[in-house]
């Protein structure tokens, strides 16, 4: 008797279409990219802010067409779903905490994850004059 | 219950294929059971591995309706009337539904799953360990080797160099081992190419694991040990290497 192992063939570009799972995979490190041109427009708007009041209203006013409003709105909801909400998740598992012999419950973690979000948040809002 | 079961015979098969049995199945059936039935009155050419049908030993692993799976922990009337059974994914078909292990059989042993002491062991007497202790790697010890959660990597599908999730779950429960001193010794294997910074974090491992061990979560916790390792050797930190 031979031994003749088939090699099934996989897909370099195609494998994660085999499953949900992994198109959820792929949505959640896709969002990089719109992080990406998040931090380019943010450089962008810095350097004209640090420039003149003239370019920075500029700025601020090449921002608000339909198609920017449209991105940032997508933006928004890729950071939520696949970013935040995906990542909040999977805290516990790199970050265990152990009170004594016991395994702190996960949901302590994840939770302590969105008051700090919140708290920050609500800084950030403060600290910015829109509360 | 209709069984598609793939097929190869590597004496006469150029590739896989799939034959289809008829199965007479009783409602608190696995799927193992229904594999065993036709084995046993309809074709007894089928090759597959079982042994325990009782989530101990790990070798009825398979993909069931494409999902990594225990076959013993599988049972019929959780799954519609069709159902595709196919060997486990990533890995070389041997013949039917049996693949190759070689490979992480190899891996297995390459990340030191023993007990590593530097200090002499204890003389005459048994080694302490608190509960606590023992909770914080307890869970690693659960995994039976089903090499579901190879099945489900896509980075080990996409590269068989990867470690990947069984061995390096195993590796990080000897690591966790209050009575154990190879950490060091473990973490360049562990931290070089191959091994915890290939994971990408997909995460299916721990979702297909039949015994609800969590190799991400060893994956993901062994990346922090390995970053913290580097900079405290960068810094110059005494215990650079623990």
């Amino acid at each position: 008797m031979s031994r003749q192992p088939y090699v099934r063939p996989l897909s370099k570009t195609t494998w994660y279409m085999r499953n949900g799972r992994y198109k959820r995979y792929m949505l959640r490190e896709v969002t990089c990219i719109l992080v990406a041109i998040y931090c380019f427009i943010s450089i962008v708007g810095l350097a004209a802010l640090a420039d003149s009041p003239e370019r920075w209203a500029e700025f601020l006013a090449e921002f608000t067409g339909p198609g920017w409003v449209v991105f940032h709105a997508l933006s928004l909801v890729f950071y939520l779903f696949f970013m935040t909400f995906d990542w909040f998740k999977l805290a516990p598992k790199a970050m265990p905490l152990q009170l004594g012999d016991q395994k702190l419950p996960d949901q302590f973690i994840v939770i302590g994850h969105y008051v700090a979000w919140i708290v920050v948040t609500l800084a950030i809002f403060w600290l910015t004059g829109v509360i | 219950m209709e069984l598609e079961v793939m097929r190869y015979d590597p004496e006469k098969d150029d590739a896989p294929w799939f034959q289809s049995y008829s199965v007479p199945c009783e409602e608190d059936w696995a799927i193992l059971d229904a594999i065993n039935y036709v084995k046993e009155n309809i074709d007894t050419t089928l090759s597959y591995r079982w042994s325990c049908h009782m989530m101990v030993c790990g070798s009825c692993g398979m993909m069931v309706n494409g999902e990594p799976s225990l076959t013993c922990k599988t049972f019929i009337r959780s799954l519609p009337d069709k159902v595709r059974i196919e060997p486990l994914e990533n890995f070389p078909i041997e013949r039917d539904l049996v693949v190759v292990l070689d490979d992480v059989m190899q891996k297995l042993h390459k990340v030191q799953p023993y007990i590593i002491r530097k200090d002499d062991p204890p003389e005459n007497e048994e080694y302490q360990q608190s509960r606590g202790a023992l909770a914080k790697f307890k869970q690693y010890t659960m995994c039976i080797n089903c090499m579901c959660c190879y099945s489900a990597c896509p980075q080990y599908g996409l590269s068989n160099d990867f470690i990947g999730p069984a061995a390096l779950a195993l590796a990080h429960r000897y690591n966790l081992d209050s009575r154990d001193q190879g950490k060091s010794q473990r973490l360049d294997i562990l931290a070089d190419h191959d091994g915890v910074w290939d994971c990408s974090f997909v995460g299916a491992c721990s979702e297909v694991c039949p015994k609800d061990v969590d190799p991400a979560a060893a994956i993901q916790q062994m990346k922090i040990d390995g970053a913290m390792e580097f900079w405290k050797q960068k810094l110059g930190f005494p215990g650079g290497k623990s």
